[in-house]
């Protein structure tokens, strides 16, 4: 019997170093390299490889390897709430697992007729315009107000109706009280007016990829130039 | 014998402790009622359920931080409160000198308020709940038309520092609750959710622009300023506010 348990602690603290490895490796995909001798200077090279000059293996830039090392959430990121979510693809997860991209937020539900098909417009409208280079930087994700009617099904409808079924679309329905936390977090109002109507205040809301609030975009249809801005100068200092 | 003596007492406290950290809760029977902002301006059906008699008092919110150091001055993160969090305490567990263990909790956040509901197996009422249980007098369960019952409250809201008083210092109302009007402002769950104000500079309710369905915003009795006062209040808030005179109590679904 004792056995059996310390075999099974093994197992669980095996498949656990396997999680947490692979979670390193997902993230040194960005990882860039450079030469350890700066033959080139600052000059970086996005895949693994040796110097062309000296000849030696690049080594990863340690920029990025602050990066990985850091797991720390600051007091003012949304990492800090712990609600579960499910994806348009049914799968669990907390907003923490979003990590690490700038990410651009939007609450919406699916059966609203006035604003809110503008609103992901907004949002599409803003993808549209982020350098292709940098996309895989970005994560757009839409909130629903409505987890009773909003199922992760229905979501992934909706993400094919609107062709946000691309990979940076992330569609989430939570639970009643997760929904009501998030929005007072990003102080969106909202107030169901009949089974299927809700009013809501329109803002797009841009974090940072330690999930700190940076730019708040108010309205439909308004100039996204400013937001625009904000995610790639996001992108490039962070 | 001596541990079967033990045993009683330890029992016996474990049940003190029990009873007293439980607030006492009474039923609200449920029923129809046009709030003064309403669901496409009709009535707003109300299921039954249990509130508690009092606002949650200091010496209760103290017995909170204590089992739960998260909440604890010191430890708060941003997110979750403002900086004014309980600012007048001593200490992370210890009361300020002139706060009564008796009056009511305040300058907490929305998000420590309903996560004490939720730890006592409660929930923080919703707008509609409040003002329900709350437009009642002494005598009867809708006193709205009544101008004392006006007048009582709005001559608290000129009174500076009720949140020094104790609970149960003003009147029991007709569900057998205390202190709805007179000593603090409380949160509600959904405290946010009607789309009055925000920033004045950006304050047209009717903007569609801005809001969506809003024309269903709309105040269906005008004469009811302090119901007015209140909603205006809720809307300028933000739930990491911390406030002098903001408090909470919570409230419980009947079993079916």
């Amino acid at each position: 019997m004792k056995t059996l348990k310390y075999v099974l602690l093994l197992v669980v603290t095996v498949t656990l170093l396997v999680s947490c490895d692979k979670k390193i490796a997902k993230k040194t995909d960005k990882v860039t390299y450079q030469c350890p001798m700066k033959c080139e200077g600052d000059k970086v090279y996005s895949e693994k490889g040796n110097c062309p000059v000296c000849e030696m293996k690049l080594m990863p830039t340690s920029k990025v390897a602050t990066k990985i090392l850091s797991s720390f959430i600051s007091e003012e990121s949304i990492f800090n709430l712990t609600t579960k979510w499910n994806r348009q693809d049914g799968k669990e997860i907390e907003l923490k697992e979003l990590k690490g991209k700038t990410l651009v937020m939007v609450m919406i539900y699916t059966t609203c007729k006035a604003a809110c098909p503008r609103l992901t417009a907004d949002m599409r409208n803003i993808e549209d315009k982020i350098p292709t280079d940098l996309k895989n930087e970005v994560e757009f994700v839409l909130v629903s107000i409505d987890p009773v009617n909003d199922t992760p099904k229905k979501l992934k409808a909706f993400a094919k109706e609107n062709f946000l079924d691309r990979q940076q679309w992330t569609l989430l329905q939570g639970t009643e009280s997760g929904v009501r936390e998030f929005a007072n977090v990003l102080a969106v109002k909202y107030k169901q007016i009949s089974p299927l109507d809700f009013s809501h205040s329109n803002i797009i809301s841009v974090f940072n990829p330690g999930g700190e609030l940076v730019h708040q975009q108010e309205g439909l249809g308004v100039d996204n130039k400013e937001t625009i801005k904000k995610i790639i100068e996001i992108i490039n200092t962070h | 014998m001596k541990t079967i003596l033990r045993l009683t007492i330890c029992l016996f406290l474990l049940n003190a402790t029990y009873t007293s950290c439980q607030s006492k809760m009474v039923q609200i029977n449920g029923g129809e009622y046009l709030p003064l902002y309403g669901r496409d301006s009709l009535n707003v059906k109300i299921d039954d359920f249990l509130m508690d008699v009092y606002p949650v008092t200091n010496k209760e919110y103290v017995a909170f931080v204590k089992k739960y150091p998260k909440w604890q001055r010191s430890k708060v993160i941003k997110l979750f409160a403002d900086e004014s969090y309980l600012r007048e305490w001593k200490s992370d567990t210890i009361l300020g000198e002139n706060q009564k263990e008796n009056s009511p909790i305040t300058q907490v956040s929305w998000f420590a308020a309903k996560d004490y509901c939720e730890y006592q197996g409660k929930r923080l009422p919703t707008v509609d709940e409040w003002e329900y249980v709350a437009m009642a007098n002494k005598t009867i369960p809708d006193a709205r038309r009544e101008e004392a019952y006006n007048q009582f409250i709005l001559s608290w809201y000129e009174k500076p520092k009720t949140f020094n008083q104790t609970i149960g210092s003003t009147f029991k109302n007709y569900w057998n609750v205390y202190d709805l009007h007179g000593l603090v402002w409380e949160w509600t769950i959904d405290f946010n959710s009607v789309l009055v104000s925000g920033e004045s500079r950006k304050d047209v309710d009717t903007d569609n622009n801005l809001f969506c369905g809003s024309a269903a915003v709309n105040a269906t009795d005008l004469m009811n300023y302090a119901a007015f006062m209140r909603y205006a209040i809720r809307g300028s808030l933000k739930a990491k506010y911390t406030i002098k005179n903001l408090g909470f109590r919570c409230v419980k679904d009947t079993k079916k």
